[in-house]
């Protein structure tokens, strides 16, 4: 009984000072090695990158998958060379913090399945629809909002089992703002946000954590990244875009959205990329931002950053369609090129 | 605690203090650590205790967006699942001591015994692995459809089977939890119950006692203190367990009688939210949630303890 009673909060305690410590250790690592923190989205593709980076004669990068908000303040805080979101933020935060901001992968937020019969792209959902299947409002595959748009599908007349995510993240950022963009009920309910207050449903921690939910419990929806949806087999459904058509998630949807994304006019990239107008745009496609110091401490270290992700955005985007990722667009990389270097001498 | 006998030789005196004095270090220590962690975890919630007050208890909200924190769901999950994984543990782990110190064959009582202790060696995370992979679809596909529609009838209890079956929820991180103390309960059990005199026992047997009566009359009495320190060794386990329940509990703040909704637990919430808790208000509201927790176990182990002291005195011995 005694042990219990100690080493509970003696367990607590070195919780506690890790999550402090993190920080310290990456500034405290060896001189030539860049540091950077935040979105796991990113994780596979950065670190595939940065082995290819080192390889091909570059520094050493060390990035620590801890999570968009974490690395949004770990680099406000300075303790790391880079941050990475998923969530852009406003050109005001940028300027108070004095931190740059460029995209570098796009990924996609899938909702998958689990209903027997139904295989990966066959059902169709419009984002409405999703929007109150989250809320609660709709509470069986057979509902006629669903039947409507499925036609000659089979759908079982059980309750639907609502997955998203226990922890705050990016992924949700982007899967609720994009039905706040299109549920006015879910922008006046839910909201939009890193993590939302959810009617209904169970939370899984992480990509994976939704992933093995959404395996596990028949008749359920969830929402992941795609390379999730890739690499596990996952039943993915094809999303009504603005446009009016039914898409899958993929490549070539994703691309489209970035393409007709209105790049041009988003003051430092501050753009979400969901609902994008194009014909056959994947209606939430993400983008992972990277966050840089504009003047930090040791200059050289921001420079050496910037010709990793140079490296990244001209070298890297083979891997990155490799490892399921979309490149950025051309004429997206050009103007990152130029705001880096209008902004970050 | 660091009192020692003072030798009779002068060389050795001042030796023996010197240890004296760091054995009693160490035990102050363990002291003073749990009053530093108490203190700290207290003043890193203070945000969240002096916005919402008693209202952070109380609290059913969860809402990160509007900044508002009640921790009313996760203490609520949190003492249901232990209840449950009680429910379970006990009775089973009294069975596996009994078979082991009076029915099973002497000989394959030394290998089960390790069998259990080597039990309680695996990892929480392998028991929430299991819970969600294997368990919790036996349960879906089994065991809820048929408590929902033989149990969720009847009135009164039935409110706490229904919806979905999911298998995921309070029923089944209880159960798991429950499977995960056994070893706990039982190995202690089984020391305390291979501790009674021959004697008592063989004095039942002789005047025609069943085994049954050997065990509620001799052999539970005798021990009852002792048992009540290994089940209360396992709800204190129970309590704070957080990768096993995180896997099957379901991590949604949502209040709900029936035991197959998901829930929420202390340690499974802060396991999950703490890295992107970004707001002051919401880590002071995560800290403040394990300060709680610090609270509740106290809570339990003083009940324990206090109980462990009446029924002593009533008996008039220790065990």
């Amino acid at each position: 009984m005694r042990a219990i009673f100690f080493a509970l909060p003696i367990a607590a305690l070195l919780a506690g000072c890790n999550s402090s410590n993190t920080g310290n250790q990456s500034t405290s690592s060896a001189a030539g090695q860049i540091t950077g923190a935040g979105s796991t989205f990113v994780y596979p593709v950065l670190s595939a990158w940065a082995a290819d980076y080192k390889k091909s004669g570059g520094q050493d990068i060390n990035y620590q998958s801890i999570g968009s908000g974490g690395g949004i303040s770990q680099v406000k805080a300075g303790t790391v060379d880079f941050g990475a979101s998923d969530q852009p933020l406003s050109s005001a935060e940028l300027a108070s913090s004095n931190l740059a901001q460029f995209p570098i992968v796009i990924g996609g937020i899938v909702p998958v399945v689990n209903i027997a019969g139904v295989a990966a792209g066959k059902l169709h959902l419009t984002g409405p629809l999703l929007a109150d299947i989250y809320a609660g409002k709709v509470k069986r595959w057979n509902d006629p909002a669903i039947t409507s748009i499925n036609p000659g599908m089979a759908l079982p007349a059980t309750d639907i089992a609502v997955v998203h995510r226990s922890d705050g993240s990016g992924t949700t950022f982007n899967f609720t703002h994009y039905l706040a963009q299109v549920s006015p009920t879910w922008k006046a309910g839910p909201g939009e946000g890193k993590t939302v207050n959810w009617p209904t449903g169970v939370g899984g921690k992480g990509n994976e954590g939704v992933a093995a939910y959404v395996k596990q419990i028949p008749n359920s929806v969830g929402y992941v990244e795609y390379a999730y949806v890739v690499q596990n087999k996952m039943a993915s459904t094809a999303l009504q875009n603005a446009a009016g058509n039914f898409v899958a998630p993929g490549a070539q949807s994703f691309a489209n959205a970035a393409e007709t994304a209105d790049w041009k006019n988003a003051s430092d990239f501050n753009l979400v990329m969901t609902n994008a107008v194009g014909p056959n745009a994947y209606p939430i496609t993400a983008t992972t931002f990277i966050l840089v110091p504009r003047e930090a401490k040791d200059k050289s270290r921001t420079k050496a950053a910037l010709s990793f992700f140079r490296y990244a955005l001209q070298s890297g985007q083979a891997k990155a369609d490799s490892l399921d990722y979309v490149p950025l667009p051309a004429p997206l990389v050009a103007q990152i090129d130029s705001y880096i270097a209008a902004k970050l001498k | 605690m660091g009192q020692v006998l003072r030798p009779a030789a002068k060389s050795g005196a001042g030796a023996d203090r010197a240890f004296g004095l760091v054995t009693a270090a160490a035990a102050w220590f363990v002291l003073l650590l749990l009053a530093a962690t108490a203190i700290s975890m207290a003043w890193g919630g203070r945000l969240a205790f002096s916005t919402f007050g008693w209202g952070f208890i109380t609290g059913k909200d969860w809402d990160v967006g509007a900044g508002r924190f009640g921790a009313f769901v996760p203490i609520y999950g949190t003492l249901v699942t232990s209840a449950i994984a009680l429910i379970v543990a006990v009775p089973v782990s009294i069975g596996i001591a009994l078979f082991l110190t009076d029915i099973a064959p002497r000989w394959t009582r030394g290998p089960v015994a390790i069998a259990i202790e080597l039990l309680a060696a695996i990892p929480s995370i392998i028991y929430g692995m299991w819970g969600l992979f294997v368990f919790a679809p036996f349960m879906a596909a089994h065991v809820e459809p048929w408590a929902i529609q033989h149990l969720g009838i009847i009135p009164g209890i039935g409110a706490l089977f229904r919806g979905p079956p999911i298998g995921i929820g309070m029923l089944t991180a209880g159960i798991v939890l429950g499977i995960m103390v056994i070893p706990f309960i039982a190995s202690v059990a089984r020391e305390v119950f291979s501790a009674v005199p021959p004697a008592l026992r063989e004095s039942a047997v002789a005047l025609g006692s069943t085994r049954w009566e050997i065990l509620s009359r001799v052999t539970l009495p005798y021990t009852r203190s002792a048992i009540i320190g290994a089940v209360f060794l396992g709800l204190g386990r129970a309590l704070g367990e957080t990768m096993a329940v995180t896997f099957v509990l379901g991590n949604a703040h949502d209040l709900s009688l029936s035991l197959l909704m998901p829930s929420n637990s202390i340690a499974a919430a802060i396991a999950n939210e703490f890295t992107e808790a970004d707001t002051e208000l919401y880590r002071s509201s995560l800290i403040a949630l394990g300060f709680l927790l610090f609270v509740v176990t106290f809570i339990v182990l003083t009940i324990a303890k206090l109980m462990l002291m009446r029924i002593n005195r009533r008996l008039g011995r220790t065990y």
